[in-house]
């Protein structure tokens, strides 16, 4: 059996690349998927959780309904968001996140 | 019930002047109707209780229960005493001639009546209400409520901006004298324990000297200020802006003696022990300097109504001294005859300028004398009244003060001869100017007498100027124990007021010739400028008084509304939250990864924070 610390190091290994995505890049649907892939890391972590918790077998499965959650929510996440990306480079021609300063001045 | 009748000399004038005001504003007729009946009706009353057809004491009502130990209720009371009733009928008597004068002064004038009527009316609600009152509170009730409507009728027209700012200064003159009186009131009460006239008097001798003067000069305060005394006397002549009936009955016969007879009132209740050395001196000093100045003051005045202010100035003070000489009687007596000429003189006065198409210059007169004879006569009876030639009433008054003066402090007997010759020589002068020659201007050469509502009031008074001196007329109207009018007694009075009579007579004659001139022969030197200044004092009160504390007090509140109120709460809240926002906008840099950054660097402080510092969370 894989011990916890191995899908927990995966998690935060994907997290750390989800972060650092969001940090550095430009492009907002890159920005986006790297959001997508911070959720993904939470999820790996939860479900390892559940597992690891888990007496005899049976995982707890609270943790496993939030997972589920995260999803259903990511899939809505995604498509406002993807929706919102359309309409800004509708409005913009661009989709990096350096062009929507407007407010700043 | 009938013994409380004396309530309507309050009412009726009340009552009327509130139905004037609210029910007839458009009906000039019926207001002048009510006022002059409410007039007719006091003065009815009035004789009814001097003849003893009613008599009985009127019911005390208490007003505010304050009764706590030490402190008497204030009441509300009417003293009936032959003083006061010898008051009333001056008071209600010009008050109805004035009123019946007025109808036709102020026939043509396009103001409101109605206004002009209810004022009448509230002024003798307010001056019989000093007249009456039993105690000093009630007595401050009418002093603030005759200075309301001494307001309203100076500002009768109130469009003329003059007349508007006279009003506001006779107003505000007086508030200042009055401020002493309220704080004489209060030591009268503290000392006596009382404010009731009835129950002063008793105890005097317990009471320290410098408690009685302060508490009496106190008083005083108020009576220099309506009685116009210097140095608040500046009020007075600018009160001639108001119609001439109205300077007649409130800056002549009524409100200006209110002062000097309350100060008598005062002096009979509280006892002539009450009026110390100090105080006496005092009193009598301001009514001499006042009388001095305003004859002064006279001798240059071209407008006939500021000639006959100064003249009531310079008589007040007369009557001012005669109370600080404890020569009460005197002043009454003065009092009494000064009304009634006084207020035929500017009832003359009023003819005459309403009949010279509204103009007081007098060197736009002259040549009267045949065109008004009815009015001309009048007049020459009360100037002879006022330089007190004898026989008239004037003579009879003034000879008692000049009396009581040489009995008491001979000073002030001769301060008084001057100002007689002073007071001849400026009546002279108005007399001849006007009433001699030929007209001067476009507007005398068709004047012609009053009506029989402007005549009639003015022989009646003329009358009265010339009897009210003799001792049947006189012993009745100055209710004094051992009162006598004088006769004709030779002695250093009698010659000393005759030298002055024919001195001021002789001077203006020979100055003024027959009237032939067009301009006054003694203006244009330095003297006469400044007397016609009003020897500076307005002035100086304008630019140094009133001046300095409006420059003082306009800079401390532009300071702080500037500094204070504008620059530290308004905009100082304004610039301290401006700079923040400055500060911290930098923060909001309008970069996405930037957001993101701090949101994270955030999240991992919670956490942090979550995990160490908080592990019980």
């Amino acid at each position: 059996m894989t011990p916890l610390a191995h899908y927990l190091i995966l998690s935060g290994i994907l997290f750390s690349i989800g972060l650092a995505g969001v940090l550095i890049r430009k492009n907002i649907i890159v920005v986006f998927m790297c959001l997508e892939m911070m959720l993904s890391a939470a999820n790996i972590s939860l479900v390892a959780f559940s597992r690891a918790q888990g007496t005899e077998g049976v995982p707890v499965y609270d943790a496993q309904v939030l997972a589920l959650f995260v999803v259903a929510i990511a899939a809505a996440e995604v498509a406002i968001g993807l929706a919102l990306i359309v309409a800004m480079f509708r409005a913009r021609k661009s989709v990096e996140s350096t062009a929507i300063t407007s407010l700043k001045d | 019930m009938i013994q409380n009748l004396p309530w309507l000399f309050l009412l009726l004038p009340l009552a009327v002047a509130a139905i004037d005001w609210l029910f007839f504003k458009k009906c000039a007729c019926c207001a002048a109707a009510l006022s002059i009946l409410s007039a007719l009706g006091t003065f009815g009353l009035c004789i009814a209780y001097l003849t003893g057809l009613c008599t009985g004491t009127p019911d005390v009502y208490t007003w505010m229960p304050i009764a706590t130990e030490g402190m008497p209720s204030l009441s509300l009371g009417l003293l009936m005493d032959p003083l006061a009733m010898r008051m009333m009928l001056v008071v209600t008597g010009i008050g109805l001639l004035v009123h019946i004068f007025s109808l036709g002064y102020m026939k043509g004038d396009t103001s409101n009546h109605s206004r002009y009527f209810a004022g009448l009316s509230i002024f003798m609600f307010s001056m019989t209400m000093i007249v009456l009152a039993d105690n000093l509170a009630m007595t401050f009730i009418g002093w603030e409520m005759v200075g309301f409507s001494s307001y309203l009728l100076i500002g009768h027209w109130f469009n003329k901006e003059s007349a508007a700012d006279a009003a506001k200064k006779a107003f505000i003159t007086n508030r200042v004298g009055d401020f002493g009186f309220l704080i004489g009131i209060l030591l009268t009460m503290g000392v006596f324990g009382t404010l009731s006239f009835s129950e002063m008097g008793t105890g005097t001798e317990a009471i320290p000297t410098a408690v009685l003067t302060a508490t009496v000069l106190c008083l005083f305060c108020g009576a220099i200020g309506k009685s116009a005394q210097f140095p608040l006397h500046v009020w007075l002549p600018d009160a001639m802006e108001g119609p001439t009936p109205v300077s007649a009955l409130i800056h002549a016969a009524t409100m200006v003696a209110a002062g000097v007879y309350m100060m008598v009132r005062l002096q009979v209740s509280m006892g002539e022990g009450a009026f110390t050395e100090t105080a006496c001196l005092v009193i009598a000093g301001v009514g001499a300097i006042t009388a001095v100045l305003a004859a002064l003051m006279a001798v240059q005045q071209d407008d006939i109504k500021r000639v006959l202010a100064y003249s009531t100035l310079s008589q007040l003070g007369y009557m001012i001294m005669a109370v600080g000489l404890l020569a009460g009687e005197a002043a009454m007596f003065h009092l009494y005859t000064h009304a009634w000429f006084k207020a035929l003189l500017f009832l003359g006065a009023g003819a005459i300028i309403v009949r010279c198409h509204h103009e007081q210059d007098i060197w736009k007169m002259g040549g009267l004398g045949n065109r008004m004879p009815i009015t001309t006569v009048c007049f020459l009876m009360g100037t002879f009244a006022l330089i007190a030639i004898p026989g008239f009433s004037g003579f009879f008054s003034k000879e008692l003060i000049l009396d009581a003066a040489l009995e008491k402090c001979p000073f002030f007997f001769w301060v008084g001869a001057g100002v007689a010759a002073l007071t001849t020589f400026y009546m002279a002068r108005l007399c001849i100017i006007t009433f001699c020659g030929s007209a001067r201007a476009h507007g005398a050469e068709h004047a012609k007498d009053g009506g029989f509502t402007m005549s009639m009031p003015l022989l009646l008074l003329a009358v009265m100027a010339v009897i009210s001196g003799f001792g049947f007329v006189a012993d009745y109207l100055v209710p004094f124990e051992g009162f006598h009018a004088h006769g004709f007694e030779l002695g250093l009075p009698f010659y000393v007021s005759m030298g002055a009579l024919v001195v001021g007579l002789l001077l203006a004659f020979v100055i003024y010739g027959c009237g032939k001139r067009s301009k006054d022969p003694l203006s244009g030197n330095f003297i006469s400028k400044s007397l016609r200044e009003r020897l500076y004092i307005d002035k100086f009160y304008d630019k140094g008084i009133i001046g300095i504390l409006q420059e003082c007090g306009a800079r401390t509140i532009e300071f702080a509304d500037s500094a204070i109120i504008r620059g530290l709460f308004a905009q100082g809240a304004a610039w301290f939250t401006g700079k923040i926002g400055m500060l911290l906008s930098w923060i909001q840099g309008g970069s996405l990864r930037a957001y993101s950054l701090i949101i994270g660097i955030g999240v991992i402080f919670v956490i942090f924070l979550l995990a160490y510092t908080f592990p019980s969370l």
